[in-house]
């Protein structure tokens, strides 16, 4: 545990007087301290192409009056500092006579360990498996053109602390490992990319030579790229595998189901809790709950411990994710959805896993069903528009499927279809639910947090496929 | 305050000589300072108030051919020390790279230009709260409009790059932007649009109403969207969406991404890319320019090139380790392009817009569709269907796909280029675009 004063001429009756006086009369706020220490390392080109490590400590300072919120940070942690950010609150928030909220709920549960994963490997182990991904893939395949491969760790301590001086403490890891190829055939390129990760140090990811399946995994996707026809465009049904495919519920419903859009009425689902919004048996739960999971939180950046809210419940829109300040607004309580990228940013109502729940059909049922669509293995990044509900997400790996049965795979495409409308258009659900590896971050007003997805298989019967062939 | 130049200089040379003792051959370091207050208003209440004091250091030590890094937001000479030692450490176990070196000495910066960057003045934020209150009650005259957000922020840096070759410059910027966004409502539909001014001096941004006014009129244009069918369309991009190609091609003619062999523009250098009235200028000494610089990020001495002339490639965007792989000298793009503009074409906008009977003009893409390896590009679109000239109707939920290689070629150009933002383009027409909807 990180200790935040140890070198600074604060103590921490100091940091209790200045919160507590500052927060007098707000309706909730808190500082937040963070320790931060980062390394990556990158092999690119045949050659470790740079080697960073980072350490940043830092603390914001939050006064919440009804809907305003002041927000002040800095990274030199000092009297003099914290002063200058409580003068800095109190000089947005003149004249406000709120009651704060001491309210905290607890749980003594924890989803990871303390652990610093940077420390757990030595440099010089990291780097041979680096050389190993690059001298195993340029043998195996003569296609080969370009390998990448990459290891990012953190280690992140905080420390909130509330007026009246209850403080809370979380110890956070997180790791990811990454596999690039491009090859080359016949004048074509294509990449294929493909990482694991999550809240463990790198071995327990790396086991038994695990390195080996993340670059196959990469080389099959560039493979199967090198063969792909261009795209259909047009609307069609469309199968998406389990897994990863899981960032369209991010992006077409998660998103839209953030407290903050919902408060503010500019989401498209603000006015439909309580409703069917997608089809019988959809179940989506949002869960930070999940064990040593990259969007797993103990707590958190409020200090609230995580859960699994559930969204929607058989079709029916059931719960928001909220922070505490959106949580008060609309008379509810914080899910335990309050995070921000670092101490830079303010809290805002986030995703942590999103998942999908199985049903009963199989991904054989599905694509037997479609006489013409494609399907859809992975993708890249999404993107969605929160006011008219209309999102994207981009194909990395997809094939056609003609009559029940699986044809070529077609070029990265991109997929666009409406939020609110989508759901309603599955009509089959998958037995065979599946987290993603642990890669994904989430972004949304600058800032970027880790998260989760999963989904079982699941058949749309329309959306519109962005391909050049019609 | 922001922190002034003596004592990032201090701080520089405080690393660099600690480096140099520890037995690094070369240190180089950067150290930045950003100040930046932001008021937020939502429907015409203050929302946020931010202060952000950010400071940030890097330090690159070479042991001979051998490289590595930190970064640290902690300027304490103790941590500073501790970072330091442990980035000299890793150094030595990091293996040789022949291209890692400073960039080389006669080709570093000398004279530093005064570009204007930097105006002193500083809006309370009382000021910005009046700025935000006449922006809101403009952009909220008409009843549709059911939701506005805006915020004004004023942003002051000061940074200096130093290395053991000398090198020891750096200077101050500012940036004044002012922002909002609408939401417009009708019994058939919810859209949002919106509207921003950003300048490095506080006179030159736009007038608040005339911004309001500007992004409450095109949030109520897309009211009532249609979508369209599947079909091969000519599309005019806004000026919004036209730069964004010239961000890809400048990603794609980075010496990175041409030594790695991952760019679709990979030995095109004076080859025809573009269709020959194409010119692509990017020109670093801007006075007031958004994207202007004194040097690149590594010091080198930054000139104006033409990247295109008459749609032909003339030069890649090098830096020193990518330029020595391809046997090129830098070219002051460590980091990337600086205000980086297509030259106006010869059409005026009213023409462009007549120049076929049916038109999808786009006001908006969404999606991470460009494939810098293969130039494959299919983004999420929304718009307005144009025919005869007129704006008929807004469309959404569409895609429009093609390979930026055919693309590049089929590109018209309006004449109406403004420097609004640090890529710029004309309005951009492009034929033969496969559009899929329906």
């Amino acid at each position: 545990m990180s200790n935040f004063f140890e070198k600074s001429d604060l103590t921490r009756k100091d940091v209790d007087e200045i919160v507590s006086e500052t927060l007098r009369n707000c309706d909730d706020g808190e500082i937040y301290f963070e320790n931060s220490k980062s390394e990556s390392i990158l092999l690119d080109d045949n050659k470790i192409k740079s080697s960073n490590y980072s350490s940043d400590l830092g603390f914001g300072f939050r006064a919440v009056s009804d809907e305003v919120v002041a927000y002040s940070h800095s990274n030199e942690i000092s009297k003099e500092a914290l002063n200058d950010s409580a003068k800095n609150l109190k000089s947005t928030l003149q004249s406000i006579k709120g009651t704060y909220n001491h309210e905290i709920p607890k749980s003594n549960n924890k989803f990871y360990d303390d652990i610093n994963p940077i420390e757990q490997k030595t440099l010089d182990a990291k780097l041979e498996v680096l050389n190993n991904v690059n001298d195993y893939l340029r043998k195996k395949d003569s296609t080969v053109k370009q390998v990448t491969a990459s290891f990012s760790g953190e280690q992140k301590s905080i420390e909130i602390i509330r007026s009246g001086g209850e403080a809370l403490t979380d110890v956070r890891p997180l790791i990811r490992f990454n596999v690039s190829v491009m090859l080359e055939k016949n004048g074509r390129k294509e990449t294929g990319v493909y990482g694991i990760g999550g809240r463990q140090s790198y071995d327990e990811y790396l086991k038994n030579d695990n390195w080996k399946n993340v670059c196959e995994e990469a080389l099959r996707i560039a493979s199967v790229n090198l063969d792909s026809k261009p795209a259909p465009a047009g609307e069609m049904k469309v199968v998406l595998g389990p897994g990863w495919p899981a960032i369209l519920i991010h992006e077409a419903i998660g998103h839209g189901l953030e407290g903050d859009f919902n408060r503010k009425k500019t989401s498209a689902f603000h006015d439909l809790m309580g409703q069917k919004v997608a089809s019988e048996g959809v179940t989506i739960v949002d869960d930070g709950t999940i064990d040593k999971r990259r969007g797993s939180l103990t707590i958190d950046d409020e200090g609230t411990p995580t859960e699994r809210t559930v969204l929607i419940e058989n079709g029916i829109l059931k719960n928001f994710m909220q922070d505490r300040l959106n949580a008060r607004l609309m008379k509810t309580k914080s899910t335990g959805s309050g995070r921000r990228e670092n101490y830079k940013h303010i809290v805002l109502p986030r995703m942590r896993n999103t998942m999908m729940l199985s049903g009963k059909q199989t991904q054989d049922e599905m694509i037997k069903s479609v006489d013409k669509g494609i399907f859809a293995v992975s993708f890249g990044g999404g993107q969605v528009d929160i006011t008219s509900g209309k999102f994207v997400f981009n194909c990395t790996e997809a094939y056609e499927i003609i009559n029940g049965k699986i044809g070529s795979p077609i070029k990265g495409a991109t997929l666009i279809g409406d939020g609110p409308s989508i759901l309603k258009e599955v009509s089959m659900i998958g037995n065979d639910m599946m987290m993603d590896p642990g890669i994904g971050t989430c972004g949304k007003a600058g800032q970027g947090v880790p998260v989760g997805v999963a989904q079982p298989s699941i058949l749309i019967d329309k959306m519109t496929v962005g391909g050049t062939k019609l | 305050m922001i922190k002034d130049e003596e004592y990032l200089k201090s701080k520089a040379s405080y690393c660099i000589d600690l480096a140099k003792k520890l037995g690094s051959t070369d240190v180089s370091v950067t150290i930045g300072n950003s100040i930046s207050e932001t008021v937020s208003f939502r429907n015409k209440v203050l929302d946020e108030s931010n202060r952000s004091d950010s400071l940030a250091i890097s330090i690159e030590t070479y042991l001979g051919k051998k490289k590595s890094s930190i970064s640290s937001s902690n300027l304490l000479d103790e941590n500073l020390k501790t970072l330091i030692e442990k980035c000299c450490e890793t150094t030595k176990i990091t293996p040789d790279d022949e291209f890692n070196s400073l960039p080389d000495k006669e080709l570093l910066a000398k004279n530093i230009k005064d570009l204007n960057l930097y105006d002193q003045s500083h809006i309370e934020n009382d000021k910005k709260i009046n700025y935000l209150k006449e922006l809101e009650e403009t952009a909220s005259i008409d009843k549709k409009i059911i939701n506005t957000e805006s915020g004004f922020t004023e942003n002051k840096s000061n940074f200096i790059l130093a290395n053991s070759d000398g090198f020891c410059n750096g200077y101050k910027s500012s940036s004044f932007t002012a922002s909002c966004v609408t939401v417009a409502k009708n019994e058939n539909s919810m859209e949002r649009d919106y509207e921003f001014t950003s300048k490095c001096h506080l006179n030159d941004i736009s007038n608040p109403s005339e911004l309001g006014k500007s992004a409450a009129e095109q949030t109520i244009k897309k009211l009532n969207p249609k979508k369209i069918g599947s079909d091969k369309l000519s599309i005019i991009f806004d000026r919004r969406i036209s730069k964004g190609f010239l961000s890809s091609f400048s990603g794609a003619i980075s010496a990175s991404s041409i030594a790695r062999g991952t760019s679709f523009l990979k030995d095109k250098l004076n080859q025809p890319i573009f269709s020959n009235s194409i010119n692509v200028i990017d020109k670093p000494d801007l006075i007031k320019g958004m994207g202007s610089k004194c040097f690149d990020s590594e010091g080198v001495k930054t000139d104006t090139l033409k990247l295109v002339s008459n749609g032909v490639l003339n030069n890649y965007l090098v830096d020193t380790y990518n330029g020595k792989k391809l046997n090129l000298k830098s070219n002051g793009r460590s980091g990337g392009s600086t205000n980086l503009y297509f030259e106006n074409g010869s059409v005026s906008y009213d023409d462009l817009l007549k120049s076929h009977s049916k038109i999808l003009y786009v006001t908006e893409t969404i999606g991470h569709g460009t494939n810098l390896v293969t130039g494959d590009y299919s983004v999420g679109a929304t718009g307005f269907l144009i025919e005869n000239g007129e704006f008929k109707y807004p469309v959404n939920e569409i895609t429009i796909a093609g390979n930026f290689n055919e693309m590049f070629k089929k590109i018209t150009l309006a004449n109406d280029l403004d420097f609004k933002y640090s890529v710029n383009s004309p309005t951009m027409m492009i034929d033969d675009m496969t559009v899929a909807g329906k």
